[in-house]
């Protein structure tokens, strides 16, 4: 292995596992209520912006952290609850297209709130390069990777061991029989929102010191996600993190093997042949739908 | 007898009086990205403009007459500049414009003043703007080919003949790299390799990483401007490379510094001596009109000038000079009265405007600087 594939391979591992969060947020709510929750990049955006605010106002940097996933965690609260529910009746459709109209007003907001420039946040531990074989890796790669394998490792937890996690996965398969046995639905889909929106803000948190944070910053992200979820199987956790690695790595080698221009657009790319040859994703639930 | 005499002189001043005040406001018009990627850049040109229009007005004005500043947001969007200037000329009616603060932005504008014939001045860098020459088309920043020689000379002088490139892929970004490409053999500069990245494009390593694979180079040139450059410097550290960086005079501003953090250490870049005009021998001619600049700028809005603001002033005092020497808003009278500004000294330099040169400034007044303890130190 060359040290210059090394090289691509680290890098799309660590877009890769930030797309995996963002695609998780995504499957998370799909979940529990079929809706695509386009406003995810937002909640991406919301904890990084907030990390850099407080962070700038004097307060420490885990303090900054704890105070920006509960906030986006509220904004998601806050969405499912002003925003989805008082909608429950309509169409999914419908529904997704109330989280665009969200996303475009968070975007708008945060304007507001912060401004439209370009906001860098300090590296949790320093920025010297660790040399693995010829390649080199930021110690917030580390990071990025330790925290989303430890996400995935809590999430597990949560969905095979904990009641709720349970009640959250049995909606998800069935939610007539859920509601049946006791299950309270709306509860589930209110902790869905604010589930994924914490997920969303640990992602822009972490990638805030590699790539920067801005009012925009969650189209991308919240695509990339989205194409990542896609690829992976809509619905599907596993799927989810195959999914985001697979499009950071194949984005990456990508970059440095064809022509780095295409970057973003060979996510696209994937998108489309995987909706038009493999709808159901790489992991995603197999077998025809019934009509 | 002088109880009329008064009373006739009292009449004409008020008549005086009352024709200049019903004189028409000079109108200046200005569209800039006051917000979005490059709002760096926008951002104190808008805070200059407004200065010295408030400045200027107090003084009385020029003429006699007002100036009535009006700025339009472009964002940055070439689509959105050239509906903005559109608007200048034909509602708001304005007699010249000083503005773009992107290439982009200026060439989508440029066959409207041209069609229109209003003089125009333009804060952006690349050379395409002014070359060949436009006859309604004038700029205040270097341009990027004076960049590239004077970043030639820098790398010449420190044994440096074999170097990388690395671009962004805005219209700024894409002609410096042509120029650099063009120029390179007359200074003896190799060019071993030539990447680029995308306009959104947060994660450079792979391109940086061909870079520090290719055979024998010794420096790397970063084309660009926006966020680009900054993510390009921290992956350059990131990926341990030790091979001295330049940036373009594009990111000469506090901004970059902080985006990019401790991995600017060592950074060199040509920019206009605004950055730290305090270095300067009290004989250098920039040296008043910098330090008063620096001073108005910093006391009014508690932030760092950078060279962009800097553009800004020198586009509208060149107007405003323009403007007195035509002694008339006539459109072709202030064009050629800017085509014969000589010696005049902006904060980009001295500028020596002439019918076949709409730039007016020599590579002399560039100097290069180095990222030192986080700030900009010139470069002896």
């Amino acid at each position: 292995m060359s040290a210059e594939f090394l090289q691509f391979l680290l890098a799309g591992l660590t877009a890769g596992a930030i797309y995996a969060l963002v695609a998780l947020g995504f499957t998370i709510i799909y979940n529990a209520s079929h809706v695509i929750n386009f406003a995810q990049g937002e909640f991406v955006m919301i904890g990084g912006m907030t990390t850099v605010s407080l962070a700038a106002a004097g307060l420490p940097l885990p303090a900054a952290i704890a105070a920006a996933v509960l906030a986006a965690a509220a904004v998601g609260l806050a969405l499912e609850k002003f925003a989805v529910e008082p909608a429950r009746g309509a169409s999914v459709v419908t529904l997704i297209i109330i989280t665009i109209g969200a996303s475009i007003l968070l975007r708008g907001l945060a304007t507001l709130v912060w401004d439209k420039k370009i906001h860098a946040l300090k590296p949790f531990s320093g920025d010297a390069p660790i040399r693995i074989g010829g390649a080199t890796l930021a110690p917030q790669s580390l990071w990025v990777l330790g925290v989303t394998l430890v996400i995935v490792l809590l999430l597990a937890w949560f969905f095979n061991r904990t009641l709720l996690g349970k009640a959250l996965l049995a909606t998800s398969h069935n939610r007539l029989a859920a509601q049946l046995v006791g299950i309270n639905v709306r509860r589930v889909l209110l902790v869905s929102f604010g589930l994924s929106a914490a997920l969303g803000a640990i992602a822009g948190i972490l990638t805030a010191p590699i790539t920067f944070t801005s009012w925009d910053v969650g189209i991308m992200l919240g695509l990339k996600g989205f194409a990542a979820a896609i690829l992976g199987g809509l619905g599907s956790g596993p799927g989810a993190i195959v999914g985001g690695l697979a499009l950071g790595i194949v984005e990456a080698m990508g970059a440095g093997y064809v022509s780095s221009a295409y970057k973003d657009a060979i996510a696209f790319v994937v998108l489309l042949a995987v909706l038009f040859f493999l709808p159901g994703g790489l992991l995603g639930r197999r077998g025809a739908e019934r009509v | 007898m002088l109880k009329r005499l008064a009373v006739a002189a009292a009449a004409l001043f008020a008549f005086a009086g009352g024709a200049a005040f019903a004189q028409e406001p000079i109108r200046i018009g200005s569209f800039l990205a006051v917000t979005g990627p490059a709002a760096f850049l926008g951002d104190p040109e808008q805070k200059t403009l407004e200065l010295y229009v408030e400045k200027l007005n107090a003084a009385g004005g020029v003429l006699g007459r007002k100036i009535q500043l009006t700025v339009y947001d472009s964002a940055g969007d070439a689509e959105k500049a050239r509906a903005f200037a559109k608007r200048l000329i034909e509602q708001d009616k304005v007699d010249v414009i000083v503005g773009g603060s992107t290439t982009g932005e200026t060439m989508a504008v440029v066959p409207l003043v041209e069609q229109a014939g209003i003089p125009f001045i333009s804060l952006a860098g690349a050379v395409v703007i002014v070359e060949p020459v436009k006859k309604w088309v004038f700029k205040t920043p270097h341009s990027d080919r004076q960049a590239c020689e004077r970043i030639f000379v820098d790398m010449k002088a420190r044994g440096l003949t074999k170097i990388a490139l690395i671009s962004g892929a805005g219209g700024f970004d894409k002609s410096m790299r042509a120029q650099c490409m063009q120029v390179a053999k007359n200074y003896g500069i190799e060019i071993v390799a030539d990447e680029s990245y995308g306009a959104g494009d947060t994660d450079m390593t792979a391109q940086l990483t061909k870079i520090r694979s290719a055979p024998g180079v010794q420096a790397v040139l970063n084309c660009g401007f926006g966020q680009g450059p900054a993510i390009v410097t921290k992956n350059y550290r990131q990926l341990g490379i030790t091979l001295p960086l330049y940036q373009s005079h594009g990111v000469a501003s506090k901004e970059f510094i902080k985006l990019a953090g401790g991995a600017a250490e060592g950074v060199r870049l040509p920019a206009a001596a605004i950055l730290a005009p305090e270095t300067l021998p009290d004989s250098d001619p920039q040296k008043k009109v910098l330090l008063d600049y620096k001073r108005e700028f910093e006391g009014r809005f508690k932030q760092d000038v950078s060279t962009f603001g800097g553009h800004a002033y020198d586009g509208l005092m060149l107007a405003v000079e323009a403007i007195r020497r035509a002694g008339s808003t006539n459109k072709e009278a202030v064009r050629s009265a800017l085509e014969s500004i000589r010696g005049f000294v902006g904060i980009d330099g001295v500028f020596n405007f002439s019918p076949t040169d709409h730039v007016g400034l020599d590579v002399s007044g560039l100097r290069i600087f180095e990222v030192r303890g986080g700030g900009w130190t010139v470069v002896k």
